[in-house]
């Protein structure tokens, strides 16, 4: 009864705090009163919803979608194969510690110009940040889990004799599986934003950052924000259900609530 | 057999066994005895595999070993019953839980689990692996006193004609041992006989 009344409260807390901050957008537009600097809320949810009764609208929000998946999955694969060997082994971890710390502190948009140098195809780039953005992000994690997994309990496999498989599935999995989730909501975000970003500066075709950049050239705010829209509506429905999915995910994997709590902490 | 031969460990500068040489009897039950700190635990762990030895070697010809720790070390993630099946079959988990009174708490996770409780699925666990060499260090720690000697008793009839390495500062459990031996290190460790086949030397 106290969970349902919190969760009430929450949703309730939320949508009052959004209209709250429309609000305050409508009056600022309403005070400017120049749609070309700030369009009010309602001409942006209008030419969302002008622009979501065209095919090309569902084909360019479908492509970026699926170039930041690719991106996304690229990067959680290759990062969490790294982090296993990184943890493993101290000479990979030298190896390659440096090379995510430059990663991460370089700006992304000196990767993105590297990048439309170094890529013929301009629907890759975006992918290419995207990973480069997620990569780090999920090796760090993934480390961490792999190294924080309990030697007392490696202990336990070793004298009962547990197989590899064993190992991997009864020890490793549930222990490290909290870092990976935290690791995912935390480059979620980042993913849509430099993907998109990427998009602006390499214009491929079929793409919101393309549109984007269309509607600066052709001073077209509203659509500009319309599309921004877009982005922050897509972020959050993947977020959604990539945490519904996950919880689902961790529930079958009987994780224990305390790492993940102390994964995500 | 399992022998110890010039075994030495170190951590940093400090020699925690010096030189210590052993072939335990098989298929007794061998008490360890020992003031704190003088090294019982590390020599579990080195008898066991756990810990490679400084120096020296260790001869290990059992097959299926179980080691009940001082600490539970059981898998957040897994029910009690899960716990203990992942060294045998659900048939024998669930006969080690009911020995060890735990009929109604198999489908408990650890953390729904009394500390007592938990050493007592650790104990099942070891039970259930049907070993032929068992580990105890300080297996009943934990338990209250008459929780201990049901405990205790059923443990020790379960893994009669075992080979049984325990360590235990309750001298209680005395009764259970076919040999009791003495840690000492005086610069060299030595395991000194205490009790033999019900034959006291002190």
């Amino acid at each position: 009864m106290i969970k349902t009344k919190s969760k009430s409260f929450k949703v309730i807390s939320a949508l009052i705090s959004v209209l709250f901050w429309i609000l305050v957008w409508a009056l600022l537009s309403y005070k400017i009163n120049l749609e070309l600097l700030l369009p009010d809320p309602i001409s942006t949810v209008s030419a969302l919803v002008r622009m979501a009764r065209t095919a090309d609208f569902w084909i360019t929000a479908g492509a970026s979608l699926l170039r930041i998946l690719k991106g996304i999955l690229i990067a959680v694969l290759l990062g969490t194969l790294m982090s296993v060997f990184t943890a493993k082994l101290d000479a990979a971890e030298a190896l390659l510690s440096p090379v995510m710390t430059v990663i991460k502190a370089t700006p992304i948009a000196s990767f993105i110009i590297l990048a439309m140098l170094w890529f013929k195809d301009r629907g890759d780039l975006p992918v290419f940040i995207t990973v480069l953005i997620v990569l780090p992000i999920v090796w760090a994690n993934v480390s961490a889990g792999i190294r924080s997994v309990d030697k007392a309990l490696l202990d336990v496999a070793k004298i009962y004799k547990f197989s590899f498989a064993k190992r991997i599935f009864r020890i490793y999995v549930p222990s490290v599986v909290p870092y990976f989730l935290a690791a995912c909501r935390a480059s979620l975000g980042m993913a849509w934003k430099a993907g998109i970003a990427a998009e602006v500066l390499c214009t491929p075709k079929n793409a919101i950052g393309t549109q984007i950049y269309y509607s600066k050239t052709y001073l077209e705010t509203t659509e500009l924000f319309a599309w921004t829209l877009t982005v922050i509506l897509l972020s959050v429905i993947i977020e959604k259900v990539l945490i519904f999915g996950l919880g689902k995910l961790t529930q079958k994997l009987r994780v224990s609530r305390t790492e993940a709590k102390n994964a995500e902490a | 057999m399992l022998k110890l031969e010039n075994i030495s460990l170190k951590y940093g500068r400090h020699l925690v066994i010096d030189r210590l040489s052993y072939e335990f009897e098989e298929n007794k039950k061998t008490l360890i005895i020992g003031s704190s700190g003088i090294g019982k635990t590390s020599l579990l762990n080195i008898a066991a595999g756990l810990t490679k030895a400084s120096s020296g070697k260790v001869s290990n010809g059992f097959e299926k070993i179980s080691y009940v720790f001082q600490e539970p070390r059981l898998f957040d993630w897994l029910t009690a019953l899960e716990n203990v099946s992942t060294v045998s079959d659900e048939t024998e988990a669930r006969e080690t839980l009911s020995l060890m009174g735990l009929s109604d708490a198999g489908d408990k996770y650890p953390s729904e689990l009394s500390g007592g409780m938990k050493q007592r699925v650790s104990i099942a666990r070891a039970l259930a692996y049907r070993p032929d060499l068992v580990f105890l260090d300080e297996p009943f720690k934990g338990l209250d006193a008459e929780t201990r000697e049901n405990i205790a008793n059923t443990v020790f009839e379960k893994l009669e004609g075992k080979t049984v390495i325990f360590v235990s500062h309750d001298e209680s459990d005395r009764k259970y041992a076919d040999v009791i031996l003495r840690l000492t290190k005086s610069p060299g460790s030595t395991l000194e006989l205490v009790k033999s086949n019900s034959v006291f030397s002190e």
